[in-house]
C-alpha cells in the first residue's frame, strides 16, 4: 500500500519537496539549539516552558479529536463518516508524532531521552503521558493501516481490529487527560491548578482538531477527485460546534470562580491575560483577539443557516483555530507561570530560532500527513472507481 | 543451536518483557518508597567486595535536615552578601545577568518572599527587608514527585538532591517547585564562572540545578557553607533530633515557613 506514497502528480511531489527545504532550512536552527543550548529561546526561568510545549499540548489535543469520528462510525454506525474516518486517524498519527517531537526539542539533554524508559518513575505524569501518547501512536497505525488495506482488498477489517477501536477510544480521553494532569497537579501553579483542566482540554480539542480536519480536507478537495461527502461535514461541524460551546463555558466558569471568590492567585493570571498586569500587558491584544474570534465562530457556527453555509463554516473554523490556538498553543503555558512564586510578571516571547524550530516540528507533521492522506485517499479513490 | 525467525523472536520477546518488567517492578517500589535501597550489609555477607568508599566517620547524619533562618540577626548588607558569596564561590554558580540565570541561595523582599503575609500597612522596616530563599528540601517535595527519571530524588537525611548525569532537561521541576528553587542551564555555565572550585562538579548545559543544602560538605563532617558563614544567624540541624539546636530555636521562637499550605512541609523555617 505504501507503493501509493510514491506514485504522485508533479503538484504532490513539488509539495513534498518544498516541505523537505522547509525541513531542512528549520532543522538548521536546530543544530544551533543543540549547541548553544535553550538559551536561543526566549524561555527563562520564571518562564521555563514556552511554545514547543505549548504546541505539544495542543497537539495531543488534536490527536485525541479522532475519536469525535470513531464515536460516531463504529459506536453509533454512523456511516456519513466512512469517507472521512481514515483521514482522522491518519492526522492523529502525524499530531501525536509533532507531540513527541515537541518535547524533544524542548529537552535541555535530548540525548538523554530514553532515561525516561531506563528510570520509569510511576509517580511522574509524565511516565505516563509518554506511555499513553506512544500507545495511541501504535493504536492509530494499527486501526488506521489495516482498515484501509481490508478496504482496498475490498475484504472486512480482520476481526482484531474491533477491540482495538473500542481501547482507541478510552485511549484518546486517556491522552488528554493526562496531558492536563501534567498541569492540573502542580501546587503552585494556580492557573493550571484546576480541577475543570481535563474538561476545558477535552472540550478545546474536539472543536479545535475537527476544525483543523474540515479545513485540511476543504484544501485537499481542491487538488484531488475524492469528496467525504456534504453530510459528513454538516455533522462534523455541527460537533465542532457544540464542543466550542463547552470550550467557552468551561472557561467561563474559571473566570467566575477566580473573580467572585476574589482570590489574588485565581485572578492576577486573569487580569495578566486580559487587562494586564503591573502594567505588564504583552499578552493583551492576543486575549481579546481570541475572545473575540471564539465569538465570531460560534456565531457563525451555531445557527444552522449559517453553520451549512461553506464559505461561511471555512470562515469560522479558521476563526476557532486561531483563537484555541492562541489559548491553548500559547497562553495557556506562557501564563501558567504568571506571576511567579514571588508575584512578578515576567514577559515570554518567543525568539526567531524559537519559532522557526516550531514551524521545522509542523513541517515534520505535514510530511507525515501528505503520504499518509495521499496512500489514503489513492486506495479511496481506486477502490470507488 | 539452529533457531528460526519465529524462536528468536520468541526469546527476544520474552527477554524484553522480562526487562521491561523488572524495571516496572521498580518503578512500582519506587511509587511507594519501597526497595531500591542499597544494602552493603547483604552484600558484603553474600561475599562481594564492599567499595572503599565508605562514608566518612566525621560525616553529619540526621533523619530530616532543616535550616532555622534568624533573619533578625541580618542587619547589613553584607550579613546576606557573605552568606550567598561563599555558596556561589564553592558551587561553581555561574554569575549569568539574562533572565536565565542561576541561583542556589538569593535574597527577596519580605513582601516576595512571603506574599500572602503582605498588608499594607506593615512597617517599612519588615515589608522590604531581604529575606534569605534557598531550596526549602520539602519533606514531600513536588520537583521530585514529577521528575520523569529519577533525576531529582529525596535522601534518607531529607535532602532533596540533583543528579545532574541522569537530567534529560525537561524542566518539569521547576513547573512543580512553588518557591522558584530551581534553575535550568540554558547554556554552558563554565564561561560565566570566574574562578572554578575543583571541590565541587560545573554543570553542563541543559540540565536542572539547586541548592542541596551542602550534601558534599555535611558528608565530610562540615555545616552548609552559609550556615557556617551566618555567624549564628542560621542554625542547621535534624528535625526529628528532639535535642538538638534548630528544635531549640523553633521552640523558643515564632517562626514562619513559605507557602505552608501546599503541603510540602518546606524545612527551612524563618525566625521574624
Amino acid at each position: 500500500m505504501i507503493e501509493k506514497a510514491f506514485n504522485g502528480s508533479k503538484k504532490y511531489w513539488i509539495w513534498l519537496i518544498f516541505l523537505a527545504a522547509l525541513l531542512g532550512f528549520c532543522f538548521h536552527f536546530y543544530l544551533i539549539q543543540l549547541n548553544e543550548g535553550l538559551k536561543i529561546t526566549g524561555m527563562s526561568r520564571n518562564v521555563s516552558w514556552g511554545l514547543y510545549i505549548a504546541q505539544f499540548t495542543y497537539l495531543v489535543g488534536v490527536a485525541a479529536s479522532a475519536v469525535m469520528l470513531v464515536i460516531p462510525y463504529y459506536l453509533h454506525h454512523y456511516k456519513a463518516f466512512s469517507r472521512m474516518m481514515i483521514l482522522g486517524e491518519f492526522m492523529a498519527i502525524a499530531a501525536v508524532t509533532m507531540c513527541m517531537l515537541f518535547i524533544f526539542v524542548d529537552l535541555g539533554q535530548p540525548m538523554r531521552v530514553m532515561n525516561v524508559i531506563l528510570y520509569p518513575q510511576l509517580h511522574s505524569v509524565m511516565f505516563w503521558d509518554m506511555t499513553v501518547l506512544s500507545g495511541y501512536l501504535v493504536l492509530n497505525l494499527l486501526i488506521g493501516w489495516t482498515t484501509l488495506e481490508a478496504e482496498r482488498k475490498d475484504v472486512a477489517p480482520p476481526s482484531w481490529v474491533k477491540p482495538l477501536i473500542y481501547l482507541s477510544v478510552v485511549w484518546a480521553i486517556s491522552i488528554h487527560t493526562v496531558t492536563a494532569f501534567l498541569y492540573a497537579g502542580l501546587p503552585g501553579r494556580p492557573y493550571w491548578l484546576s480541577a475543570i483542566m481535563a474538561a476545558r482540554f477535552l472540550a478545546g480539542a474536539f472543536c479545535s482538531g475537527p476544525a483543523i480536519l474540515l479545513l485540511l480536507v476543504f484544501l485537499v478537495q481542491k487538488f484531488v477527485k475524492y469528496r467525504v461527502g456534504e453530510e459528513s461535514i454538516q455533522a462534523l461541524s455541527k460537533i465542532v460546534a457544540y464542543a466550542m460551546s463547552a470550550n467557552v463555558f468551561f472557561l467561563l466558569l474559571e473566570i467566575f470562580t477566580a473573580f467572585y471568590s476574589h482570590i489574588p492567585d485565581d485572578t492576577d493570571v486573569f487580569r495578566y491575560l486580559f487587562v494586564g498586569l503591573d502594567g505588564n500587558t504583552s499578552l493583551v491584544p492576543a486575549m481579546w483577539v481570541s475572545a473575540g474570534l471564539a465569538i465570531v465562530s460560534l456565531a457563525i457556527l451555531i445557527p444552522p443557516q449559517l453553520r451549512n453555509n461553506k464559505k461561511l463554516l471555512t470562515v469560522a473554523l479558521i476563526a476557532l483555530v486561531v483563537s484555541t490556538w492562541i489559548d491553548k498553543g500559547f497562553s495557556l503555558i506562557a501564563a501558567g507561570f504568571v506571576p511567579n512564586p514571588f508575584g512578578r510578571v515576567t514577559t515570554y516571547l518567543p525568539t526567531f530560532p524559537e519559532i522557526m524550530i516550531v514551524l521545522g516540528v509542523y513541517t515534520i507533521g505535514l510530511l507525515i500527513l501528505t503520504i499518509l492522506w495521499k496512500v489514503a485517499v489513492s486506495v479511496k479513490e481506486k477502490t470507488a472507481a | 543451536m539452529d533457531i528460526d525467525k519465529r524462536q528468536f523472536l520468541k526469546i527476544l520477546g520474552i527477554s524484553s518483557a522480562l526487562w521491561v518488567g523488572s524495571r516496572f517492578a521498580g518503578g512500582i517500589s519506587s511509587l511507594f518508597g519501597i526497595g531500591d535501597k542499597f544494602d552493603t550489609k547483604a552484600l558484603a555477607d553474600a561475599g562481594f567486595e564492599i567499595s572503599k568508599t565508605l562514608p566518612d566517620p566525621k560525616a553529619l547524619t540526621a533523619k530530616q535536615w532543616a535550616i532555622a533562618i534568624d533573619i533578625r540577626q541580618f542587619k547589613t548588607a553584607d550579613d546576606y552578601k557573605k552568606c550567598i558569596m561563599v555558596c556561589d564561590k564553592i558551587h561553581n554558580i555561574p554569575d549569568i545577568s539574562t533572565k536565565q540565570d542561576i541561583k542556589w541561595i538569593w535574597e527577596e523582599p519580605y513582601n516576595a518572599a512571603f506574599p500572602e503575609q503582605h498588608n499594607n500597612y506593615m512597617g517599612g522596616q519588615l515589608k522590604d527587608k531581604p529575606v534569605i530563599l534557598m531550596c526549602n528540601q520539602c519533606e514531600f517535595p513536588p520537583c521530585v514527585r514529577v521528575c520523569p527519571t529519577g533525576a531529582t530524588f529525596k535522601r534518607q537525611d531529607g535532602i532533596v538532591m540533583m543528579d545532574y548525569h541522569r537530567c534529560i532537561g525537561c524542566r518539569y521541576c521547576m513547573a512543580g517547585c512553588p518557591y522558584g528553587s530551581r534553575s535550568f542551564n540554558f547554556q554552558d555555565p563554565r564561561p560565566f564562572l570566574k574562578k572554578i572550585d575543583p571541590e565541587y562538579p560545573t554543570r553542563t548545559k541543559g540540565v536542572v540545578e539547586k541548592c542541596d543544602f551542602c550534601a558534599e560538605r555535611l558528608d565530610k563532617g562540615l555545616m552548609p557553607a552559609c550556615v557556617e558563614a551566618s555567624n549564628g544567624a542560621m542554625v542547621f540541624g535534624d528535625l526529628r533530633d528532639p535535642g538538638s539546636d534548630i528544635r531549640k530555636i523553633l521552640s523558643s521562637n515564632f517562626s514562619i515557613r513559605r507557602k505552608p499550605e501546599l503541603g510540602t512541609q518546606p524545612n527551612v523555617f524563618y525566625l521574624i
